[in-house]
């Protein structure tokens, strides 16, 4: 499965764009395809700060609840709120549309705990 | 996956449509295929297909089945009419329940009884523990149990079968065959909506399922899973063992008091049953209705004002409810199960509005 190579990717299959001081978080390809219909998406408020791969809400398939984890620290800057009535736009779009929330980075050094695409794509292959 | 998962006769054509297999009551089973609201809407819009193989078939036979089945369970077994179906459930001395199961009368004196996965074992040292004449063959894992569910479901199996399905009444069978295979035909479901299932020697349940899903895949006919199989149950009210049912849950909090003949002179349960339902003040099922978009889930504890009164016991997105929204069933105290009492759902620490409604939370329009 070929993965966008501008990204950023963790081990718990979230995705990362970093955009100057600032990163945009979602989930992958393969991790909306493995969660199912997602149904509900719990995110932290604007102003929480985040530590890089802790839990810090829910993805809830029709009948699954999956923590979420960040892959990055950063305080939440902003959050998709369109989620709250269209959680299925993670399914349709999860690095456009399903994206899940823009953090003020904290650590630029962190990416070094991330993988790129082609060692993510490997990842998901085994 | 658990190593002494079995097969049913239908693993391979899963594998084939791409089915995510889980382990569910001892058998590796298609959790979904396409996808859980895929397979949910074609069940209510037209019709889906799903292996039921892993539940537990027992053969009973003998002149006295009725009169010995009748000292076992709650509901009624010798009022039954040839090639009729009940609804039935075996209980403990206390009153909790063994299993909720299906009794189908193929012939005066031949019998098939239909009990979950889950309690096959439990429930064939019932069965064969309790002698009484009655000669008991246990066919679990060797007969395959096949469902067309949905409103498209006579349209879709009438051309393959002789008999005249749409004067068949809601829950009778007949015995007859499907694609010259054998089989027994039951007007019975757990979707909320018509169908049918199908029981057949497991040797020839590919040729069964391959044939419907060929004859009308392009009308719309999904392959479905215990995933879209849950939701469906769930929308329609209709009890989960280990959920709705259990050992600790009788039939009467379990919302089936229908099926327990308190008139009916002895039973395994009776005097417990009998004794709950004088008093009237045990916790029951209740029907909640979540007012947000967070799903409950089973366990999560439920509030009456500030008095913990229960908890989740099934939880899901209902599609087919009010256009979508989240349901569940509780086990709630008496006086915070009725109609209408406002309750708040813990979720995560959070405190969620919700209300109890009527069961069940789908009805399909006849």
């Amino acid at each position: 499965m070929a993965q966008p190579e501008q990204l950023l990717y963790s081990k718990e299959h979230e995705w990362v764009r970093i955009e100057g001081d600032h990163a945009v978080v979602g989930i992958t390809e393969y991790a909306q395809h493995s969660l199912g219909d997602i149904v509900y998406v719990e995110l932290p408020k604007v102003g929480t700060h985040v530590r890089q791969f802790t839990n810090i809400g829910v993805v809830e398939s029709v009948k699954a609840v999956s923590d979420l984890f960040t892959p990055i620290s950063g305080e939440v800057v902003q959050i998709n709120d369109a989620l709250e009535t269209d959680p299925a736009a993670v399914n349709r779009d999860p690095y456009g549309d399903g994206w899940f929330l823009r953090l003020k980075l904290a650590d630029t050094s962190e990416q070094k705990n991330l993988l790129n695409a082609r060692d993510y794509e490997k990842l998901v292959a085994e | 996956m658990n190593q002494t998962a079995r097969r049913t006769a239908l693993y391979d054509e899963h594998r084939k449509l791409g089915g995510r297999m889980v382990e569910f009551g001892g058998f590796e089973m298609p959790v979904q295929y396409a996808g859980v609201l895929k397979e949910h809407d074609a069940v209510r819009k037209r019709a889906g297909l799903f292996d039921l193989s892993h539940m537990g078939q027992f053969r009973l036979s003998g002149e006295r089945v009725a009169e010995w089945a009748d000292t076992l369970t709650t509901n009624a077994v010798a009022t039954m009419k040839p090639l009729q179906a009940r609804y039935n459930l075996f209980c403990n001395e206390r009153g909790g329940t063994h299993d909720d199961t299906i009794f189908y009368r193929l012939a005066d004196d031949r019998w098939l009884l239909v009990v979950n996965a889950s309690n096959a074992e439990k429930m064939w040292s019932i069965v064969s523990g309790h002698p009484g004449g009655v000669h008991a063959e246990n066919r679990h894992g060797e007969d395959a149990l096949v469902a067309i569910q949905g409103p498209m479901s006579v349209a879709m199996l009438q051309p393959h079968v002789d008999v005249d399905l749409a004067s068949m009444r809601y829950y009778f069978c007949e015995q007859t065959e499907v694609e010259g295979i054998p089989a027994v035909i039951a007007r019975t479901g757990y979707t909320g909506e018509d169908g049918f299932e199908l029981f057949v020697d497991g040797a020839y349940a590919s040729n069964v399922w391959n044939a419907l899903l060929r004859a009308h895949a392009r009308d719309g006919l999904e392959p479905c899973g215990l995933g879209a199989r849950d939701v469906l149950r769930l929308e329609a009210g209709m009890p989960l063992y280990g959920h709705e049912l259990t050992e600790e849950i009788t039939p009467l909090q379990g919302g089936q008091a229908w099926a327990v003949k308190l008139s009916k002179p002895q039973f395994i349960g009776r005097e417990a049953l009998a004794e709950q339902t004088q008093r009237d003040e045990h916790p029951r099922i209740a029907g909640i209705l979540m007012s947000g978009r967070a799903p409950a889930r089973e366990g999560y504890a439920v509030f009456l004002a500030e008095r913990r009164v229960g908890e989740i016991r099934s939880g899901s997105f209902a599609p087919s409810v009010d256009g979508g929204a989240n349901i569940a069933t509780a086990l709630l105290e008496r006086d915070a199960a009725t109609v209408g009492t406002a309750l708040v759902v813990e979720i995560r620490g959070a405190r969620h509005d919700a209300h109890v409604v009527p069961l069940p939370f789908y009805k399909r329009s006849r």
